[in-house]
């Protein structure tokens, strides 16, 4: 009997190879769907943490407190002996520190009268130190749109838009003033060496971009830092591991106002709520499209149902139950359900691998390169991607199959004889 | 006369249109013989096609009893009653209903498929069906390569394959020209004298009608006259 099914299923094109289409269809694009959006939603994790926010990221408890505000009177000291500990205990992080510098950036004319003045957003990181790979991290080449990349630590980058704004190239001096480690007033100059566009509005407007031992001298920080941020070094936020450390690393400070306190990513500003959103916003988007398959696979029984009333009635006539014709039409679907289910998780994923390993570039459509966007569009194997195809290709083609089935049992069988009388 | 296959009595048939009930079948009583070879005829709309969905399992008697192949059909379930045409029951319709994708041999094969049959068996009985109804040379044919007359014989070879002791066939000649008609009409007379299945037709069809050994006409639901004939000197050319 299953080999006279599936003769018919194999040679019935309308039943095999359309409706295989559909399916195929459908879980590729799950798949694919749900690797994208792993992919982009990764990537902006990956730059948010690189950036600001560290896979975890550690502070004084005093700092936490009001670090709006950038209070580096609050400052990390020791910070070295900190991170060669750090390096040893969890080795796979990248650990560095940070400074946050407020104030103003000033530039002087020849005569070193105010010519400009602005406020400023200042980050302190480690450029110059060998073996630091953070200007790599960051993709501040890449981003670079004049001159280049700090070669010492009196030199100093900013965005585009603000150095056009503080009418500054490449080569001039700027001062910036703020107040040191020890409350007292500071002012420090530094030579622009380049220019980067970030990409974000917010940041493009006055950032400005200094070696961390800059930082220090400007602000009497010696061997001090606001943050020390680590990073996986595979670059991919690993959440359980990071809880283990934050809660080890936890359990050997003073909880003190100078003790240090760690924090995840996943704790820090909404990204732990964005987070679970996404995976709502996933399972939003596979809800949609397993119902698209769903519809689109229930048309495609009823219709396959209407087409083989003949053969339901005849099949009904020559002794069989409606529950076996019901079953048989759940067997077949199934198998065609089962093998467009594989095939299109399989082309699903390779197209996801591919776009994780290779990636699309399309810098050259965004014209100018950015340190946010990477230009080049990836997505990322997740478990999710194995799975999701499941979703529509067997539960939609099963579903859709049972709806259209039901048809059989709710016209009365007289009446489907009356239909095979012409 | 011999065992009686089909025993009709005082069947009435209701059916519900719009708010009211109409009256298809008006109390037949009618008793079949093994062996028979027999047909209901009357004008369209009479109720043949309801007498034979009833004797046939397919619908269910207002009022009245019915037993085929002595099981009383009042009351039965509807597997009760797929097992009864699955095992006893052979039909043959207007249209011929093949499976459009199986080839005449699986077409043919089928009831045997649901009655389990083992392969070598099944074998045998496949091709002997197809042999009565001289098709043997379009065995790999599938349905859309046949013509309207040996469409309806694969259909005549899949009701009898299981060779069950009653065959149903509901204006099946509505669809032939006058050659088909006969040739089909040979081929049923010979299985009847050769295996002893008995046949009921419902049909308005003269050509038909020239072959049956008893025609029971209805008009409007009701029996007009239920008629003998001698059909011996057919039946000897067969
Ligand atoms: N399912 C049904 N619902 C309502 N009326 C029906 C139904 N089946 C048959 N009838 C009516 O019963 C009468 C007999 O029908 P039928 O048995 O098909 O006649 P015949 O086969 O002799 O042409 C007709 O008037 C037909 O309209
Ligand atoms: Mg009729």
């Amino acid at each position: 009997m299953i080999n006279f099914l599936l003769k018919g299923v194999l040679r019935d094109k309308i039943r095999s190879v359309l409706s295989l289409i559909v399916i195929f269809l459908g879980v590729m694009f799950s798949t694919i769907m749900v690797g994208f959006m792993a992919g982009i939603f990764n990537d902006f994790i990956r730059v948010n943490a690189i950036l600001d926010a560290g896979h975890l990221k550690i502070m004084t408890r005093a700092y936490d407190e009001l670090s709006d505000m950038a209070p580096n009177d609050l400052a990390i000291i020791g910070v070295d002996s900190i991170i060669s500990d750090l390096e040893e205990k969890y080795p796979e992080l990248y650990w560095t520190p940070r400074i946050k510098l407020g104030g103003l950036v000033d530039i002087p004319d020849e005569n070193g009268e105010t010519k400009n003045q602005s406020p400023a957003i200042g980050i302190g990181i480690d450029l110059l130190s060998p073996g630091s790979n953070q200007a790599e991290l960051l993709g501040i080449t890449k981003s670079l749109v004049r001159g280049r990349l700090p070669e010492s630590f009196n030199e100093a980058l900013l965005s585009e838009e603000f150095s056009q704004k503080l009418g500054v190239d490449p080569g001039d001096k700027i001062t910036l003033l703020s107040s040191t480690m020890w409350g007292s007033f500071a002012t420090y100059n530094f030579v622009l060496s380049g220019t980067l566009r970030f990409g974000i509005p917010a940041m493009d407007r006055s950032t400005l971009i200094v070696d961390i031992e800059g930082a220090r001298l400007a602000l009497d920080m010696d061997d001090a830092s606001s943050e020390i941020l680590g990073i996986f070094k595979d670059e991919l936020y690993d959440e359980e591991r990071s809880e283990e450390i934050k809660s080890d690393f936890l359990g050997r400070q003073e909880m003190s106002e100078f003790g240090l306190l760690m924090i995840a990513l996943r704790d820090q500003n909404d990204i732990g709520l964005l987070m679970d959103r996404a995976d709502i916003y996933i399972a939003f988007i596979i809800g949609i499209f397993v119902f698209l398959v769903v519809l689109v696979v229930w048309n495609f029984g009823l219709m396959n149902g209407l087409r083989r009333y003949g053969e339901i009635g005849i099949r009904l006539a020559m002794g069989e139950t409606k529950g076996h014709v019901y079953r048989t039409l759940l067997i077949e679907s199934s198998i065609i359900g089962v093998i467009g289910t594989v095939l299109g998780m399989m082309g699903g994923l390779s197209i996801v691998y591919y776009l994780q390993e290779v990636g699309i570039d399309y810098s050259d459509l965004l014209g100018e390169a950015n340190m946010l966007i990477s230009g080049v569009m990836r997505a990322q194997i997740t478990p999710g991607t194995y799975y999701v195809g499941v979703v529509p290709g067997l539960f939609a083609s099963l579903l859709g199959t049972a709806l259209a089935g039901r048809g059989i049992y709710k016209r009365e069988l007289s009446q489907l004889f009356k239909e095979l009388e012409t | 006369m011999g065992k009686i296959v089909v025993e009709v009595k005082g069947l009435i048939k209701d059916f519900p249109i719009a708010d009211r009930l109409f009256r298809a079948l008006k109390g037949i009583t009618i008793n079949i013989a093994e062996g028979e070879f027999m047909g209901i005829v009357g004008p369209s709309g009479s109720g043949k096609t309801t007498l034979l969905n009833i004797i046939g399992g397919l619908d269910s008697p207002t009022e009245g009893t019915v037993s085929v192949l002595g099981l009383s059909l009042i009351g039965k379930s509807n597997k009760e009653l797929a097992d009864l045409r699955k095992n006893g029951i052979g039909f043959i319709f207007q249209g011929y209903n093949l499976l459009p994708v199986y080839t005449v041999y699986e077409n043919v094969e089928f009831p045997l498929l649901l009655l389990n049959v083992d392969s070598n068996k099944r074998d045998k009985m496949v091709r002997e069906a197809i042999e009565w109804v001289d098709l043997s040379d379009k065995i790999k044919s599938k349905p859309a390569q046949l013509s309207g007359g040996e469409s309806q014989r694969v259909a005549i070879a899949r009701s009898i394959v299981k060779r069950p002791p009653l065959v149903i066939a509901d204006e099946l000649t509505a669809n032939l020209d006058a050659k088909n008609s006969h040739r089909i009409m040979k081929i049923l007379l010979g299985l009847n004298k050769e295996i002893g299945t008995t046949f009921i037709f419902a049909t308005h069809d003269e050509k038909v009608m020239g072959y049956l050994s008893r025609i029971i006409s209805i008009v409007d639901g009701k029996i007009e006259s239920d008629k003998f004939f001698d059909r011996n000197e057919l039946r000897e050319k067969v």
